[in-house]
């Protein structure tokens, strides 16, 4: 009995600190950050915050929305969270066209390549698929529900995403695996066909991320509790390079900071030609640039763009056509946390592709709030506010709790240990005293 | 997480060699919940996985272990999930005795006993039962974690705890889920033999491998020929159980297919 309460709790995760989230339209038409129930969209082409309507006859999020996605083709965004439900939005109307709801809180959710499906993973590590139909308006028989198309086995689905030639989906979990799995022609029959296992992170993996196609061929680079970037080779499981970012950030960040060997890595986003990616790191104020070669299957350190001291971003973003990777830090489900303080920072680098590093002129490698497209107009809508002693007290408290959460990940598995071997004892004592 | 340690990881042989470990020092918990978190070193990839640990005479300390090229290393191809007191891997070892097998099993003192097991039939038999070994491990988390893609010729699941409640059923060591991974590092053509006293569990376990596209049934005319089968109810400590009592078996032995194109 004992056993299976705490394996639920363990699993459920309940109410646990959820950090705010960007999503960049692929064709760069609008930037959407989701922080606690709250999803906020704004309008590149018309220059103006996005009012979403609702018309799937189901609920609207009431709780932590845990992912958000673009489609491929940008024609759908897909939102999930805590409150078990999926919603897909049409991104010319903002309408929600579907509201999905799930058994179990929703960990990650993604859109197929063709646009036909959305998969999505629950809390028990089960992954989930849903028919979207033809034109993404949903239009299909109510018995349309979810079914399972593959799992982990008890895990924490952390990061799902399509290859980008569509024929697989990777998934990557709490326990340091990352599957890759065929995606069938009819996944509705499931998914059993795995292609391989990505394994070498010792710790939870947190994010992954494909490269392009290039020459055909493309990467999946992993980031994970144990302070790495990874480069694999996903068709056959083999690991092509590690680049630890724990010795670089020791070098640049505070002394203080590095005391808190707590250097999770957080999320990765990659150039559109794949050859620079940029990495957040829990306790780095800023974003790390790394270099990934394509021929040589390498991944080199470049640079650190170091923000202000109180600003590690949570989450990153970045669309093919423009060139800006976006940066939002912000989160919920923090302790003694009003609704009305569900603010996030966003902050953006332009020139986000190779060159960057490269150039010899002196733009900024951070814009300005003033510099940022749209301005507070946007930085309003996205931010939920423009005070910025508002927003420092936030983000003080989004620090402090993100600390508190990667270092409860990372010792819970130890903590689980203790726990079990007390478990033992007891029982043990038991049956000397029978 | 570190290393695992083989049969023959120094130190722990208590037991004076040859001597068979007696059974009753090992008893521990008959069901144990296959959920929890590890606290046992498990392997990061199957390239760390130590064979010299677990079958020293096919991998000589003192030979080069960089000395590749010449003859690929022999790598383990049977697994017994959930081997219990390990009769399946006594009984297999002679049957193949240039196949490495490894039995998975959650309980801690049951694997010692294994341990021992084969330590003392070693030392008692010189130049047999080298190709048995023995894992602590959950196999129900575990598994890709020691076997690369198509690495299995065989995989045993005897007598696996029934978890007869319906909540429990994601517990059971043959689900939909794990036969993917089980079916990932089969190799085509692989065969996978399950067997129970509980009639219940019998029907989900065939019925569970009857709907996955990689596995299809093993003809009753290959069953009958099959060396392996007879072991199946006589060679492990639950099958000699239930035959004692005179308990019915069921079982289902599959094979590992292509997936088969509409
Ligand atoms: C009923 S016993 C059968 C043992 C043996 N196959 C036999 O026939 O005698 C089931 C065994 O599976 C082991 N087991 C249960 N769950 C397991 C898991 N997740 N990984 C490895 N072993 C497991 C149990 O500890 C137990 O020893």
């Amino acid at each position: 009995m004992e056993d299976v309460v705490v394996e639920e709790a363990e699993v459920s995760g309940a109410a646990e600190f959820a950090p705010a989230l960007v999503a960049a339209h692929p064709l760069g038409h609008s930037v959407a950050v989701a922080v606690g129930p709250e999803l906020r969209v704004f309008d590149l082409k018309g220059g103006c915050a996005v009012s979403m309507s609702d018309d799937s006859g189901g609920s609207s999020h009431s709780d932590a929305i845990r992912a958000i996605s673009f489609s491929a083709d940008g024609i759908l965004l897909a939102s999930a969270g805590d409150d078990k439900l999926v919603k897909i939005w049409k991104t010319d109307s903002w309408r929600c066209i579907r509201t999905i709801t799930s058994e179990k809180r929703v960990s990650a959710v993604a859109i197929s390549k063709d646009g036909l499906y959305v998969t999505f993973a629950d809390k028990f590590g089960v992954i989930w698929l849903v028919t979207l139909g033809e034109d993404g308006e949903g239009q299909v028989s109510a018995d349309n529900k979810p079914v399972s198309i593959f799992g982990h086995y008890c895990s924490i689905i952390t990061s799902m995403k399509f290859s980008p030639d569509g024929r697989f989906i990777a998934t990557a979990d709490r326990d340091f695996k990352i599957r890759v799995t065929v995606f069938p022609k009819n996944p509705l029959k499931g998914a059993p066909e795995i292609q391989s296992f990505c394994l070498g992170h010792t710790e939870f993996v947190s994010c992954i991320a494909f490269t392009h196609l290039s020459g055909g061929s493309s990467f999946l680079l992993s980031g994970g509790g144990d302070s790495t970037v990874r480069l694999w080779d996903y068709i056959n499981g083999c690991l092509l390079d590690t680049c630890h970012v724990k010795g670089k950030v020791g070098e640049l960040a505070e002394p203080n900071e590095t005391e808190d060997s707590n250097l999770a890595v957080a999320d990765i986003c990659l150039t559109n030609d794949g050859l620079l990616a940029a990495v957040a790191i829990q306790s780095l104020n800023g974003v790390m640039l790394l270099g990934c070669d394509h021929v040589d299957k390498k991944l080199s350190f470049l640079k650190v763009i170091t923000m202000e001291n109180s600003y590690i971003p949570t989450s990153l973003a970045s669309s093919s056509s423009a060139d800006l990777l976006w940066t939002v830090m912000g989160a919920s489900n923090m302790p003694n946390q009003a609704a009305s303080q569900l603010l996030t920072r966003v902050r953006i680098i332009p020139r986000f592709k190779k060159d960057l590093l490269a150039s010899s002129d002196h733009s900024p490698a951070i814009l300005e709030d003033s510099e940022v497209p749209y301005g507070e107009k946007l930085l309003l809508a996205l931010q939920g506010s423009l005070d910025i002693s508002k927003q420092e007290e936030v983000l003080a408290s989004v620090l402090a709790a993100l600390k508190v959460s990667m270092h409860k990940m990372l010792v819970k598995k130890n903590y689980s240990e203790e726990r079990r071997e007390q478990r033992k004892r007891g029982r043990n004592d038991k049956k000397i005293k029978k | 997480m570190t290393r695992t340690n083989g049969a023959s990881g120094g130190g722990g042989g208590q037991q004076a060699a040859g001597k068979l470990p007696r059974k009753r020092f090992y008893r521990a918990r008959a069901h144990s919940n296959p959920l929890s978190d590890s606290h046992f070193p498990i392997p990061i990839s199957p390239d760390d996985v130590e064979l010299s640990q677990h079958y020293p005479r096919y991998f000589p300390a003192d030979k080069d272990e960089h000395g590749d090229g010449e003859v690929a290393a022999p790598r383990i191809r049977f697994a017994d999930v959930g081997c219990g007191f390990g009769g399946l891997l006594v009984g297999l070892s002679p049957i193949f005795p240039d196949k490495l097998m490894i039995g998975m099993e959650l309980r801690d003192k049951v694997t010692e006993y294994v341990k021992e097991r084969v330590l003392a039939l070693r030392a008692s038999n010189p130049g047999q039962y080298d190709n048995i070994s023995v894992v602590r491990t959950n196999s129900m988390k575990y598994i890709p974690n020691y076997f690369r893609k198509a690495q299995l010729s065989k995989m045993f699941f005897l007598f696996p705890d029934p978890h007869f409640k319906e909540k429990n059923h994601r517990r059971r060591v043959i689900s939909m889920q794990l036969l993917d991974e089980y079916a990932y590092v089969m190799e085509v053509g692989g065969i996978i033999y399950t067997i129970t006293d509980v009639e219940e569990l019998g029907i989900w376990m065939r019925s569970c491998l009857e709907k996955h596209s990689l596995f299809e049934a093993v003809p009753d005319e290959e069953i009958k020929v099959d060396p392996v089968v007879k072991l199946l109810s006589t060679a492990t400590e639950e099958g000699q159980k239930v035959a004692r009592n005179g308990g019915q078996t069921f079982q289902a032995i599959f094979r590992r297919i292509s997936l088969q194109e509409e």
